[in-house]
């Protein structure tokens, strides 16, 4: 435990007390660098799996062959493809080789969650917006969107967490992040500085997925919140039919 | 070609490594997550603070949870213990969130059935609703082998030896045959226990193969293969 206490005291350390470092791994630095990768792959993976799975979901087909993608995504080794794509990109254009595998990494449990979305809408709430004359179009964006959105977050949350998780891998083609005091650390055995920065890319990662919990909690339309009717569960005001009695009160 | 003709056993002998690491913490995922999830699936107490455990313990980055670890536990980073230590955590959190999905799935009315006949609360469990919950298991229980196989990769920082060892001896001498090996090889060997373990349902849960399942359980199924 005296391990964990040396590793917060390094992490409070240079911030504060070394305001015009010649160590340019401040960690502020190194956090912008993680985010700026962690949201630079998250959106590009957005813009890219959610107009596929809403094409899903809406229609209902290719479901087969998302799933099945998702499911080789799964198996693909991370690091396997950071170190590939970074062999052949080069040093010089590594950073896109980054973004492309945590890009790849993002674009499943987002394409999960917008079409799980879609689907998890109850058919004749559907087929009533068809049925008062709404186009395909009007049902995808007035019912379909803001209905399928808490999944859809959801399936959103999922891979920012994977991405920030998986950019710590960034540090190892020297790209900067968090994971840059773990690599450091690595090869000189210097545990305070590895614990310490495992330590604050676990609270990133905490962190960034409280602020996503809380997002999908702000996501529900009002108007489904609004007709949610509370169901209160009361013994019946009314007398039971019992056999041999009337079941109507009053004649007799 | 010819660095793999040259290196054909050594990327066996990888590979082997790394199915040894893989192995564990599947099992020992599964096998602790019967309990929790039933605990989480039978009182709305214990749910929400175990799915919100499980959940935070997912969250944390596997480099990370590799280093944080061992002075937890008190073993080495190096050692394979560390390793399997930290997949088992993780496929831990996976399997509670399935299992009381699984068990989620099961039908009140085939619960209600199972007690009117008279099944006592611990048959009733292991009799009806955990088969019945079964394809839902599975399909949580193959998402779990086959990011566990692809994790096992990242071992390889602390020098826990598996196909993960291509990657980063790979970059270093700037040989691209070695890296694709190993990413070949990893996905091979997830497939594979992806396979065996719908077989292994196949043989186990008979039923599964002529009975229609519910909507809702397909429903919980593909759910489950869809999102973590």
């Amino acid at each position: 435990m005296n391990l964990f206490l040396e590793a917060f005291q390094w992490i409070f350390t240079p911030v504060w007390t070394i305001v015009t470092t010649e160590r340019t791994n401040d960690i502020l630095l190194r956090l912008g660098e993680h985010l700026g990768y962690t949201f630079a792959s998250l959106i590009a993976a957005t813009i890219i799996a959610v107009p596929i799975g809403y094409a899903i979901g809406h229609t209902g087909k290719g479901r087969e062959i998302a799933v099945a993608l998702s499911g080789a995504a799964r198996a693909l080794p991370s690091l396997g493809l950071l170190t590939i794509l970074a062999l052949t990109f080069g040093i010089a254009r590594a950073p896109i080789a980054a973004v492309v595998v945590f890009l790849v990494l993002g674009v499943p449990s987002i394409l999960a969650g917008a079409y799980a979305g879609l689907e998890a809408i109850d058919r004749r709430t559907i087929d009533a917006a068809r049925a008062v004359g709404m186009t395909e179009w009007q049902i995808l964006t007035r019912v379909e969107i803001p209905l399928g959105l808490p999944l859809l977050l959801g399936g959103v949350r999922n891979a920012a967490l994977q991405i920030v998780a998986t950019t710590t891998l960034a540090a190892y083609i020297g790209l900067g992040g968090l994971g840059v005091y773990i690599f450091e650390g690595l090869p000189i055995r210097n545990f305070t500085e590895m614990l310490g920065g495992a330590i604050l890319i676990a609270l990133l990662a905490v962190a960034l997925d409280g602020v996503f919990a809380l997002l999908q909690s702000f996501a529900v339309p009002r108007g489904v919140t609004a007709g949610r009717v509370k169901i209160v569960r009361t013994s019946s005001s009314r007398t039971r039919a019992v056999a041999g009695t009337s079941a109507v009160p009053g004649r007799g | 070609m010819n660095w793999l003709l040259n290196n054909l056993p050594l990327v066996g002998t990888l590979s082997w490594e790394h199915i040894v690491l893989s192995v564990p913490p599947v099992i020992i995922g599964f096998v602790v997550a019967i309990p929790l999830g039933w605990l989480a699936h039978r009182f709305r107490l214990t749910r929400g603070i175990l799915l919100t455990i499980v959940g935070l313990l997912y969250t944390i980055p596997s480099l990370a949870l590799l280093v944080i670890l061992p002075p937890i536990i008190g073993v080495s980073v190096l050692s394979a213990t560390n390793v399997i230590i930290a997949l088992s955590i993780y496929a831990v959190a996976l399997m509670v969130r399935s299992t009381t999905d699984a068990l989620d799935s099961v039908d009140a009315d085939i619960i209600q059935s199972a007690t009117a006949v008279g099944y006592s609360p611990w048959r009733r469990f292991w009799l009806v609703e955990f088969p019945i919950a079964g394809p839902v298991l599975l399909a949580g229980l193959r998402v779990v082998a086959v990011s566990t196989v692809s994790l096992v990769t990242i071992g390889a920082f602390v020098g826990v030896r598996s196909l993960g060892y291509l990657f980063i001896n790979g970059l270093q001498r700037s040989i691209p045959l070695e890296i694709v090996s190993g990413i070949v090889m990893t996905v091979v060997i997830a497939l594979v226990f992806d396979r065996l373990l719908v077989l292994l349902g196949r043989v186990l849960m008979p039923w599964t193969r002529t009975v229609k399942v519910t909507k809702r359980q397909q429903r919980a199924v593909f759910t489950a293969e869809a999102t973590a």
